[in-house]
């Protein structure tokens, strides 16, 4: 155990404070968060900073230069070195949206040569938005009962169904979406990978209203969508094994204390401030006791970041301990949200979902918006099936069918 | 950074868990607390004997007298073992604090060995009654002393300071109180005008602090102990013709308490980890905040535990109980949840 940087990871991370240093100038305005919670597009500067990122490899690191990234061997340790020093500047991090996160990895690992030139570079640059048509009104938890139909037409598929949850959709440019084009196979069997442009004939994007006020979500339809075959990612009823094979490449963790700590932070700022009593919110014993309660949450679920970073940079498989993460990060900012809320006793009340995010609003926006972090990306039960199932070896329940029998 | 067990350290760790699984299984633990409930020492010798040949109590003992010079983060390894066996031994008070708090030689050596015992009596908020130093003589009635049944001396704070004195000499009386915690070897103390010699020269709060992270590790351990339990009942138990494990409601349970134990092991290791290398605040922080969330979780852990057992989580005979009171224990030992987060908003200025 030895919590030092080894030689070329301390240079690293001089190299990575001194870019920060000359470049800090050049943040963009608006935050990346702010972009998250209402997607819209980029402004100019929001743009050249991801550029400046990738090409200085501190964003999309490991993508190949060919397809425009900086071509480094995987690191997981100067990736955090970059995240860790972002966050204690107080710079944005590059790009995780589902373009970069997602698509880029699924495409460099089953693309064609194609796919790859077309799409890869300018979606780690930010210049393509993209969104994901996997959930439908009738599959979410149940995902691969997916009905959206792509129907074989010559050269083409023709699609017709409808997605849900489709974030950014009104501003996407591609889609990459999972639909059905073989309806006899048992049901994870019938599922292909589609890329394709959002302003083709036939779709049709309807803003989500969510309990925010902001519609951050869309529901998309398909009419009679014609498109090539080329659209294809991996092989025509591989589309299940082509999406969860990319699931591995996000540990799910990378920069998720960072965002507890974030909150954690803030408010530790905001228990110095005057209640209505003139007195310091952090002389109330109750809500002292409640801050550290969740500093020693925000604690533990940092040093267990160390060390699953450590286990993933020796190449060990993930494991329970990657598991329960997005369980834990998920509930921890939701609890500090509400925290944050109730010190601000009857201020709390207060939302004009119209200002900005760098005011107060914010925590009343997180405390809906976390709440639908711990149910979207796999619900909190569906994270307790995994934990159970994978984890602990625990079985599943009996299907319909078999409950029936017996 | 590399944020894992040493060899050397897994070493530690699955020579302790294997000699522990054979030596000091549901069997022994259940005839130590029935002489523990019977007011008679829960002590076994044999697990205590086995655990000494393996250097337990030489953790913290340099080297020069016949210790093993290792730091918190093996010490917490050991603690951790023996938690997940509930073994009925001394350890925090003799092992753990009183090799950090003593400089004779001749009585190290003696810690080393496995030959002397020692009970601790710290002073925390609401768990002890101030003990007063009048020049050399000690007058008092702490609570729970760590490990002060049939122990040979006690290190007992007064006024700050940590004093040393014969456990068998004049003025001292040690009352063994029959505890929730029947595997403990804690007792009640009553000096009066007890001759005591000061220990010069020992950070009192770093003696604490040791104590601290030792409880933690000891209540993480009796968390995974009762996760094992609970998911083998339930795998095992079967109702409506399938095993309950395969019920969400049930599954679920095991799920909470799992996600609730992982980032804990390593937290505690951060927390040893500052403690053997980092400054005393930081160390002294996070052992406020590993131990204070550890007693949190732990708490759910045994109590979620006992729920998947069902009505046999009630009844004596899976021994889930053992665990659910060492966590009890083990949280009302040296600051309460409550009274370390308090310490820790001081700390940091809040």
């Amino acid at each position: 155990m030895d919590l030092s940087d080894r030689k070329e990871h301390l240079e690293f991370r001089q190299e990575v404070r001194a870019f920060i240093a000359a470049h800090r100038h050049r943040v963009p305005k608006v935050s990346g968060q702010s972009y998250r919670m209402h997607p819209r597009p980029f402004a100019p500067d929001m743009v050249a900073w991801q550029t400046l990122l990738v090409e200085n490899g501190l964003a999309s690191r490991t993508v190949p230069t060919e397809y425009g990234g900086y071509g480094a061997e995987p690191d997981i340790l100067k990736s955090r070195i970059i995240a860790d020093e972002f966050f204690a500047a107080g710079v944005p991090m590059g790009l995780e949206n589902q373009g970069v996160s997602m698509l880029v990895p699924t495409l460099l690992e089953h693309g064609t040569e194609q796919q790859k030139q077309d799409w890869v570079a300018r979606t780690i640059r930010g210049e393509i938005f993209w969104c994901q048509g996997y959930s439908e009104p009738g599959a979410g938890s149940d995902l691969a009962s997916l009905q959206t139909r792509a129907v074989d037409d010559g050269d083409d598929f023709i699609i017709n169904g409808q997605k849900i949850w489709t974030s950014s959709a009104h501003i996407a440019q591609m889609i990459f979406c999972l639909v059905r084009t073989e309806p006899d196979a048992p049901k994870h069997k019938g599922i292909s990978y589609l890329i394709f442009p959002m302003d083709l004939p036939g779709i049709e994007v309807r803003p989500l209203q969510t309990m925010t006020g902001h519609p951050s979500f869309n529901e998309t339809f398909f009419t009679d969508v014609r498109v090539p075959k080329t659209a294809l990612v991996g092989p025509r009823g591989a589309g299940w094994q082509v999406a969860n094979s990319t699931l591995k490449h996000e540990r799910g963790m990378l920069g998720n204390a960072n965002s507890s700590q974030w909150r954690l932070n803030r408010i530790r700022e905001m228990m110095g401030r005057h209640g209505p009593a003139g007195q310091k919110v952090s002389a109330s014993p109750v809500h002292r006791n409640r801050f550290i309660e969740l500093q020693a949450r925000v604690q533990s679920l940092r040093a267990h970041e160390m060390r699953l970073v450590t286990g993933a940079a020796r190449g060990q498989p993930p494991g329970l301990g990657d598991m329960v993460c997005k369980l834990l990060t998920c509930e921890v900012n939701y609890a500090l949200d509400l925290f944050a809320i109730d010190l601000q006793g009857e201020l709390g009340v207060e939302y004009d979902k119209y200002s900005g995010l760098d005011d107060d609003g914010i925590w009343q926006q997180l405390s809906m918006y976390d709440l639908g972090l711990i149910i979207g990306g796999g619900t909190a039960q569906i994270q307790k099936n995994i934990i159970s199932e994978r984890g602990l070896g625990m079985p599943r329940e009996p299907r319909l069918t078999e409950v029936a029998g017996g | 950074m590399d944020f894992s067990l040493t060899e050397e350290q897994q070493l530690i760790q699955d020579s302790f868990r294997g000699l522990l699984s054979r030596s000091c299984d549901l069997n022994v633990v259940r005839a130590a607390a029935e002489r523990g409930d019977e007011g008679n020492s829960p002590f076994d010798a044999t697990v205590w004997d086995a655990l000494v040949e393996l250097g337990m109590p030489c953790l913290l003992v340099a080297e020069e007298h016949g210790g093993a010079g290792l730091g918190m983060i093996e010490t917490a390894l050991v603690a951790q073992e023996l938690g997940r066996a509930a073994a009925p031994i001394p350890f925090i008070g003799t092992a753990v604090m009183a090799p950090l708090a003593i400089t004779d030689g001749d009585l190290l050596s003696a810690i080393a060995a496995g030959t002397t015992r020692i009970g601790v009596a710290l002073q925390t908020s609401g768990t002890s009654r101030d003990v007063q130093s009048g020049g050399a003589r000690l007058t008092g009635a702490p609570v729970a002393a760590l490990d002060a049944r049939d122990a040979d001396h006690l290190i007992v704070e007064a006024d700050g300071q940590l004093h040393l004195l014969s456990a068998t000499g004049v003025g001292v009386q040690v009352t063994p109180t029959i505890q929730i915690d029947p595997l403990q070897m804690a007792a009640r103390l009553h000096l009066d005008q007890t001759p005591s010699v000061p220990l010069q020269n020992v950070d009192l709060a770093w003696v604490r602090r040791a104590g601290r992270l030792a409880l933690a590790a000891q209540s993480l351990g009796a968390a995974e102990r009762v996760l094992e339990m609970a998911v083998a009942y339930a795998l095992e138990r079967k109702q409506f013709n399938r095993a309950i494990g395969s019920f969400k409601a049930v599954k679920h349970m095991c799920a909470e308490i799992a996600a609730a134990i992982q980032p804990c092991t390593a937290m505690l290791w951060y927390a040893a980890y500052a403690f053997d290398h980092l400054s005393a605040e930081e160390a002294e922080l996070q052992s406020l905040l590993t131990k204070s969330h550890i007693d949190e979780v732990a708490r759910f852990a045994v109590r979620t535990a006992t729920e998947v057992h069902g009505g046999m989580g009630f009844a004596d005979l899976p021994g889930v109980h053992f665990w659910y009171k060492r966590a009890g224990f083990n949280r009302a030992q040296l600051g309460s949840p409550e009274v370390l987060r308090e310490q820790a908003a001081v700390l940091q200025g809040l």
